[in-house]
């Protein structure tokens, strides 16, 4: 999995591209924390439409930084999910608690 | 035997519980299951409930085991004749004491970056999904499903 990460009018923006599994976000969590921890964005907008593939480490993935960005007040949210990886999202209820956001030509 | 029932295909694999054969492991039930022609959502739906039964064998199996060689993954599939994809993944890991606890939602011995809904997902895309586990003794488990919506 790769990660690019940059701000756009103060927002983080985090787009990650390939599969997400236990294996491939090793380092890629300590890094996003890093970066969340240096800026301190109001909204991260995490970008999946590049993920070919999400199992549970994803939601792990992105329960854990929406827990970090809650502890600042600060806002998340997930923007163009692939279908499967919406599916995903939603049953385990992650679209209660984070909205998620299908714009595809941003 | 029955005709719909007859077994046209089964492979094994043993592989070591190292996480970089996450994606490999997804990779050999893909490759195996296409043969039954599957849409696109019944490919994911297997490669993602194979990735957690292999992500527990690697995240929990073998936490107390030091012997690296000891620490393996066995896959094993097959298809019968109307399209009933069975897969086991099975370690020879420290098995599970309360099967029923673990398969609930959100539950996880794994740390907070875990999320617990590695069974749910497994159950909820399959159509059956069955766990033998012995604390000590290591644990199955055995994922089917139809592929082919025409077989069901």
């Amino acid at each position: 999995m790769k990660m690019k990460t940059y701000f756009s009018e103060g927002n983080l923006i985090v787009k990650l591209d390939g599969e997400i599994d236990h294996h491939s976000i090793k380092g890629v969590r300590e890094e996003l924390d890093d970066i969340i921890g240096a800026s301190r964005p109001k909204t991260m907008i995490l970008e999946l439409s590049g993920i070919d593939f999400m199992d549970s480490s994803g939601l792990g993935l992105v329960l854990g930084r929406y827990r970090k960005l809650s502890e600042t007040g600060s806002e998340m949210l997930i923007k163009n999910p692939t279908r499967e990886t919406e599916r995903i999202l939603k049953m385990a209820g992650v679209d209660k608690l984070i909205k998620i956001i299908n714009q595809k030509d941003a | 035997m029955k005709k719909e029932n007859k077994k046209l295909n089964s492979f094994s694999c043993t592989f070591p519980a190292k996480s970089v054969n996450e994606g490999f492991s997804r990779g050999i039930v893909s490759s195996f299951c296409s043969q039954l022609d599957p849409t696109v959502e019944e490919l994911c739906d297997v490669k993602t409930a194979v990735s957690e039964a292999v992500t527990n064998c690697i995240v929990h199996a073998y936490k107390y085991e030091t012997d690296e060689r000891k620490k393996k993954i066995v896959i094993k599939g097959e298809y019968t004749e109307n399209g009933c994809l069975k897969i086991s993944v099975k370690d020879n890991g420290c098995g599970m004491e309360n099967v029923e606890k673990a398969m609930e939602p959100m539950y996880t011995e794994g740390g907070e970056e875990r999320s617990g809904m590695g069974f749910s997902i497994m159950k909820c895309f399959t159509d059956k999904l069955s766990v033998k586990s012995k604390k000590g003794a290591g644990t199955t488990v055995i994922l089917k499903k139809y592929i082919g919506k025409a077989n069901k």
